[in-house]
């Protein structure tokens, strides 16, 4: 679990080019840290949910990012709240360990 | 706006229904039920919703907390629904909602989602550009105030509690209610008093 305030690194991994599959992971953020804003409690994971296997819950974040930082552009100080699954989430290294 | 829809998905969502009845996954008569819940519903609810929260600090504390019991609350049946979330503006934070993988959007208050907001140009630029779209809605926020963009990407469907607009001291709920519209509750627009 991860509590508010945390800092997470979304993964970076593209399983849409390894094959069929379905991802609520929104490709924009792959790779990207964000700050733990509150858990969503758990939810039925999407990707096997799609496909009717059993689903186990997963818990669910909301997950602040700056928005600059996702596309170059825009206005400091503005954010973007996503809902991310744990099984999506690291938490990100720390400051200055590269 | 939208066209509408070829023969050819129309077969393949005959295909599709008949798929899911002969699995037993879905009936004919709990489709017709969802479809009626939906027509019934409309962005009016969530606008009820908003001018009580504007009025009552009890139920905007339910609102904000628990959107799903807010909406009970006022009658509505959430009954298999994905969790109603409600994002309050504050004066530093405007909330604008989106759905970039597809159009998920709260029915059970607003009803259908309209047209532009399953747009892949809505969709794309809400995220990448999201003051240059509410400009082009001819919102303009107060200076020092945080855009906070809401992509609605998994079990949650989110709602704007907006902020109540000055001039509107003592009106009463329903007149607060018929200036909050659609556009307002999902961030694009700001309400007004007309």
């Amino acid at each position: 679990m991860f509590a508010p305030g945390t800092v997470v690194r979304v993964k970076r991994d593209f399983p849409e080019m390894r094959g069929r599959c379905h991802i609520r992971t929104p490709h924009y953020l792959r790779g990207l840290d964000g700050v733990v804003e509150r858990p969503l409690g758990a939810f039925p994971n999407p990707e096997d949910l799609a496909f009717g296997r059993p689903a186990a819950p997963v818990p669910l974040y909301h997950v602040r990012f700056e928005q600059p930082a996702l596309f170059g552009e825009g206005r400091g100080g503005d954010t973007l709240l996503v809902e991310i699954f744990e099984h999506w989430l690291d938490p990100a290294p720390a400051a200055g360990a590269a | 706006m939208a066209a509408p829809p070829s023969a050819e998905s129309i077969a393949l969502l005959e295909r599709f229904v008949a798929a899911l009845k002969a699995r037993g996954v879905v009936t004919e008569e709990e489709i017709a039920t969802q479809i009626a819940r939906t027509d019934r519903a409309g962005p009016e609810i969530g606008a009820r919703m908003v001018a009580r929260a504007w009025t009552d600090p009890a139920y905007r504390r339910l609102l904000v907390e628990d959107g799903t019991a807010a909406a009970e609350a006022m009658g509505v049946s959430m009954a298999g629904a994905p969790p109603l979330g409600v994002l309050a503006d504050t004066d530093r934070v405007h909330h604008l909602v989106v759905c970039t993988l597809c159009s998920c959007y709260p029915r059970q208050v607003l009803g259908y989602p309209p047209h532009w907001f399953k747009s892949s140009a809505y969709r794309a630029r809400a995220v990448r550009d999201p003051r240059g779209v509410l400009a082009e809605w001819g919102t303009a926020l107060p200076e020092g105030v945080e855009v906070r963009v809401v992509d609605s990407t998994a079990d949650y469907r989110w709602m704007v509690l907006p902020l109540r607009p000055a001039g509107t001291e003592g009106w009463d709920e329903a007149r607060l209610a018929a200036i909050v519209t659609r556009d307002a509750l999902v961030g694009v627009a700001l309400p007004r008093a007309a």
